[in-house]
């Protein structure tokens, strides 16, 4: 790990400032960028420890919730208000990683952690166009298991591997984007981006700023969950993952809101399975035909064309859980 | 290895075979076998506490003054040289010390590649450490760093810039086949046994199967990293280090450097788990002549990707099995054949056709190994070596045809039980397989299964239950030596190089000798891994609980005779002689007339003497050769499998085996149970991704490479038979390897029992049941 300065930030503003400079970066609970660090992926010259900020979650006037970007992962998970108004977010943090990086990692972190493409943590031995900009790509050709069947380019083919951000983009949640000229709000949906050309443009963080929180909007009751497929039992990232969730009022559906993890590089709001959804009838064949719609713009590549058919499956299934004995 | 060594093992076995038995060790069974005593109950582990306190130290926690540390680099290309190699940036680092590279790196021969006939050769690789400037594979040591701390090592490291010529290699399993190489023996078996005609029993077979089954690269994950703490003194040498072979490890260090063996000390107390894969491998090469170059006490513990990258797994394999069998279900034909790596410079054969030769009874057998060469880390012995994996080709076929035949597969089993070694005809010294499926079957609840697939669910899941044999070879190490001391306090000491690797070998050794010398538990401590102490062998093979029982007995012969010599004539023993006299009651009792009896307090005392000491070796270990002896297990397993996504989830699992003597309860089950859980990895999540483009290991990580967690692992019991082998110490076999053995087999058929769908390709991931 190269040599690092550390330095602790005692308000938004200050981390504001001293994350500005160049070679800086904002420290979180440190699982996912220190492990980077020492693998020679990341090689920040000064760590700005934000974990300690000030993260309280608090209900806005209006109703939604605010919730700190320093805010524990486990703490958001064990909220009360997170538990009775959005349980699918509590299930997909909890659906993460270990309760010890779970007890660590950070809101802001989670959002921003980088792919696990295993090529793009190879620095000494693999080419990766997120690590060295028009280097190439290894991942193409290599292990594509855990990648991007939606929205890849020939430059990189790797997903966003949180599941937290898939329930937050289900949720319609909206990130407060704190930097040297103010505050601006986000919609999380539009937050990550697609590779393109430019794979290491991840999101729309402009240099300098930084999450200062995150802001989940009222949202009428609904049942609603967050399923899982991964290769072991737990401590696994998602092949696939559902965020749903379905409000059926006489046999028709009256809201619907789906997200897809695991299937590209940014929690995948699955607008199109939506829309074929909404006020129609809420039976298997809807929900067949609302997957299809989704996964039909699917790209996968030799190593993961499984994964259109276990999306299809799991939207399937989940969908039709939800909407109970109706279906 | 040889084709000399299949002679002259063939020659010994039947030579042996018109020896009476009652001539060999285990002629006459062990005078402990069923007697009740500290073997065979629950005895807490020794080290339990000091473990559970933090007190155990291991070996990257030994303190020493000025220690530096050391971190290693790797190659990133799989064959061809170092056109370059800068190191001036990483010299001149803050706390840098040293950078060895081929340039600098004394002249050290590699250690020999293992052998069952020199107990030194103990290397995994004979290519040249750091000698010159070749790569023969991804991720071989190009260079080490040495410094003041182990983060400006590390750091260093990486700042060593190094351009490659690379060369072609052969990198792929698929193409390398071509070019395989048949070699004569796998260990100390023959490889190719053909044995009636069975190509033509199999065409001819009115029932048959005959399928490929595939098993992917494995890699071992012991929670202990693997790390030496290495110092010289002048030219004496100490190192603490984590190993399964002390002596050998103590005799290859001195060889590689040129010093007489009795000055270098291997010290490695506890180890935080083996499974073979704590060998020799190349970063102790390193670490000793880098604390030499140095001269100052220097760590070298590997990181995990290090580890990955040098530390060689479970090979790949593509196994052919085929059976043919008559309408009552006997096998008329068996057949096993396939491909594994074993690159010229390394060791390990792989050998899982081992256990599909004493498995079944069958009128003829085909069976070869053929070995491919690519460049990659050499794969060495992980955890029942070959029948882990063999088992699950030989296991899944008997599922199949079973499945043909219309037939309870526990029942085709039984049917085919051999009554002695199916090929050699060698009679078994004692085998009660049979007995262990029917109370596996019994305990399980095997009835409750479904004769036809994918009949039985809950919701979305599908439900299975499936089954599996495990075998594995007894082996008893050539050469164990121990010393037993007892002392005038009335305690007795065992000492002996010996490993423990948190199997409870030495609580084991406890437990028996306080059974041999009739002494309570409390009065016995042992002392093991330090090569100063006589050289027991490795563990391996599941050997080394008898290999030292045996040397345990030979001592415990020895020491009534220098007892009685001490005792005098003023002794009520006086006038016996060695064989007259029974070790019990803390002492020494006349074996006809008990009341003549007297302690060795007493007789110490009266000597004057402090402590009374007799050094021992185990008898050649010939058993192995007239009989046939194995240890063997009937495995269970019930699965859930999703409709909707494949995934599986196992419910329960059951093994029941027969391996002899079970001499303590606690560690054994433990050790059956962490060899099922092994199992669960290979049938289901464990796969090493070598990138066949690059020859480079991709998943170097806990978090990437997948062992099975807490929640991958159900309810496991274990039953056994209990019923001791009379040719052997303490009536015991091995229990080490057997666990993971049966295990994938019984996986594979559950999931066929639940879905109906064959998969004959491990791991068995969800993707394959879609
Ligand atoms: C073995 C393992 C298994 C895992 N399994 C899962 C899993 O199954 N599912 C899952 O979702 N996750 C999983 N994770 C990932 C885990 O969720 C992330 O590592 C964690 O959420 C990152 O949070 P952190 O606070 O530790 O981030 P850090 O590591 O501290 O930082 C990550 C990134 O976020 C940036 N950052 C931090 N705070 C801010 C801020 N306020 N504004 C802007 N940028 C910021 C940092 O600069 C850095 O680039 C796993 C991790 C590990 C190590
Ligand atoms: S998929 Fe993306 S992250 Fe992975 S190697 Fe290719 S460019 Fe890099």
């Amino acid at each position: 790990m190269t040599p690092v300065t550390y330095l602790r930030a005692d308000s938004s503003a200050a981390a504001i400032a001293l994350g500005a400079a160049d070679g800086h970066r904002l420290l979180g609970g440190g699982t996912n960028l220190i492990d980077l660090m020492r693998k020679g992926v990341e090689q920040p010259a000064v760590l700005v420890d934000v974990s300690g900020l000030a993260a309280p979650i608090t209900e806005a006037a209006d109703g939604s919730l605010v919730i700190g970007a320093a805010a524990r992962n486990s703490d958001v998970a064990a909220h009360p208000l997170v538990r009775a108004r959005y349980p699918m977010l509590a299930r997909a943090i909890l659906a993460g990683a270990s309760a010890q990086i779970r007890n660590m990692a950070t809101v802001g972190g989670n959002l921003m952690q980088r792919t696990r493409c295993v090529y793009f943590a190879d620095a000494a031995g693999s080419r990766c166009n997120k690590r060295v900009p028009g280097s190439g790509c290894d991942a193409l050709g290599g292990f594509t298991r855990y990648h991007a069947i939606l929205g890849a380019s020939p430059a990189c083919i790797a997903t966003h591997p949180s599941d937290m951000a898939v329930a937050l983009v289900a949720l319609d949640a909206r990130l407060h984007l704190a930097g040297a000229d103010g505050v601006r709000s986000v919609a999380l949906a539009n937050f990550h981006q697609l590779p393109g050309d430019s794979p290491e443009v991840e999101t729309m963080l402009a240099p300098g700023e930084m999450i200062l929180a995150v802001e989940l909007p009222p949202v009428q009751p609904m049942r609603s969950t967050y399923r899982k497929v991964r290769d072991r039992a737990s401590y696994a990232f998602a092949l696939v993952s559902v965020a749903a969730g379905i409000v059926v009022e006489d046999g028709r559906i009256a809201d619907v809101r789906i997200a897809v993890g695991g299937v590209a590089a940014k929690p995948w709001r699955a607008a199109r399975a939506e829309a074929s959804l909404r006020d129609g009838p809420a039976s298997v064949e809807a929900f067949v035909q609302a997957a299809q719609a989704e996964l039909a713009q699917a790209d996968p590549l030799p190593g993961n064309a499984f994964k259109v058919q276990l999306a299809e499956r799991t939207l399937v299934a989940v969908l039709t859980d939800l909407a109970g004995g109706d279906a | 290895m040889s084709r000399v060594q299949n002679v002259i093992v063939g020659t010994a076995r039947s030579a042996l075979s018109w020896v009476p038995a009652q001539w060999l060790p285990g002629g006459t069974p062990d005078p402990l076998i069923g007697r009740h005593g500290e073997i065979g109950r629950q005895a807490s582990r020794i080290d339990g506490e000091i473990k559970v306190r933090g007190e155990a130290r291991f070996a990257a926690e030994v303190a020493m003054d000025g220690l530096c540390y050391a971190t290693l680099v790797h190659s990133t290309i799989a064959r061809g040289r170092i056109a370059r190699l800068d190191s001036t940036a990483a010299e001149t680092a803050p706390g840098v010390l040293l950078v060895v590279t081929h340039r600098n790196m004394p002249k050290v021969a590699s250690p020999s590649l293992v052998s069952m006939s020199d107990p030194t050769a103990v290397g995994n690789s004979d290519l040249p450490i750091l000698q010159d400037d070749r790569v023969h594979y991804n991720g071989q040591v190009v260079a080490a760093v040495v410094a003041a701390t182990q983060e400006q090592a590390d750091h260093a490291a990486t700042l060593i810039a190094i351009d490659y010529e690379a060369a072609q290699a052969e990198t792929r399993f698929g193409q390398a086949k071509s070019g395989a190489r048949i070699i004569p023996s796998l260990l100390i078996e023959r490889n190719h046994l053909s044995f009636g005609k069975a190509e033509r029993e199999l065409a001819r077979a009115p029932h048959r199967v005959d399928n490929l089954y595939r098993t992917q690269w494995q890699n071992h994950n012991a929670i202990e990293l693997h790390a030496l703490t290495a110092a010289w003194v002048g030219d004496r040498l100490t190192v603490h280090d984590t190993t399964q072979m002390i002596a050998g490890e103590a005799a290859a260090l001195a060889k590689a450097f040129g010093i007489p063996r009795d000055q270098v000390q291997v010290l490695s107390p506890f180890v935080g788990g083996g499974f073979g894969g704590k060998g020799m491998w190349d970063h102790q090469i390193v670490a000793v002549a880098a604390a030499r170059m140095v001269g100052r006490p220097l760590r070298l513990q590997l990181s995990r990707e290090s580890v990955y990258r040098i530390v060689g797994g479970r090979s790949a394999t593509e196994q052919r099995v085929a059976i043919g069998a008559d309408a009552d279900g006997c096998f008329t034909a068996l057949l096993h054949d396939g491909w594994s790596v074993m690159p010229p410079y390394g060791a390990c054969p792989e050998a899982y056709t081992l256990g599909t030769r004493s498995a079944y009874r069958a009128k003829s057998f085909e069976i070869l190994q053929r070995h491919i060469d690519i460049a990659v880390v050499p794969n060495t012995f992980m955890r029942a070596p070959g029948e882990a994996i063999g088992t699950f080709a030989l296991e899944s076929a008997v599922d199949e045809l079973a499945h043909n035949l219309a037939m309870d597969p526990v029942e085709l089993r039984l049917r085919n039980m051999p009554d002695k070694h199916p090929i050699t005809g060698a009679p078994f010294s004692q085998h009660a397989q049979d007995q262990a499926w029917r109370d596996g079957a019994a305990r399980f609840g095997w009835e409750q299964r479904a004769a036809k697939p994918g009949t039985r669910r809950e919701g979305e899941w599908r439900i299975g239950m499936g089954c599996g044999g495990g075998s594995f070879p007894y082996v008893r190490m050539p050469g164990a030596a121990v010393r037993l001391t007892v002392r005038r306090d009335g305690t007795a000491t065992l000492a002996c190089s010996g490993q423990e690797m948190g199997m409870g070998t030495a609580t084991v050794v406890v437990q028996q000798v306080a059974d041999r010398l009739g002494l309570p538990l409390s009065a016995v401590t042992v002392e093991i891994g330090d090569s100063a102490l006589p050289a027991a062998p490795m563990a391996g093979g599941s050997s080394q609980t008898v290999s030292i029982a045996a040397a345990v007995l030979a001592a415990a012969e020895k020491l009534p005779a220098e007892l009685l010599r001490l005792a005098g004539n003023s002794s009520p023993l006086s006038g016996l002689r060695a064989g007259e006299v029974r070790m019990e009651g803390e002492g020494l009792a006349s074996a006809s007339e008990p009341a003549r009896r007297e302690t060795f307090r007493a007789i110490l005392s009266r000597a004057n003497l402090e402590e009374v000491s007799v050094t021992a070796s185990g008898t050649p270990p010939l058993e192995m050769l007239k009989f046939a002896m194995h240890s063997t297990a009937a495995m269970f397993c019930e699965l859930r499998v999703s409709d909707v996504t494949g995934e599986i989830r196992v419910d329960r699992l059951l093994g029941s085996f027969d391996c002899g003597t079970i001499l303590n309860p606690r560690t054994a089950a433990s050790q059956f149970r962490g060899g099922m859980i092994m199992g669960l990895g290979l049938a289901l999540t464990e796969e090493t991704l070598l990138d066949e483009r690059s020859g480079r290991i991709m998943n170097p990580t806990l978090a990437d490479y997948h062992v099975p967690v807490h929640m991958d692992v159900p309810q496991i019991d274990v039953i056994w038979t209990d019923i001791p082998d009379p040719r052997s110490p303490l009536g015991a076999r091995g229990i080490g390897e057997i666990g993971i053995t049966g295990i994938a087999g019984a996986v594979a058929n559950a999931v066929f029992n639940a879905t109906g769908k064959r998969v004959r390709d491990l791991p068995i991931t969800l993707d394959k049941l879609l």
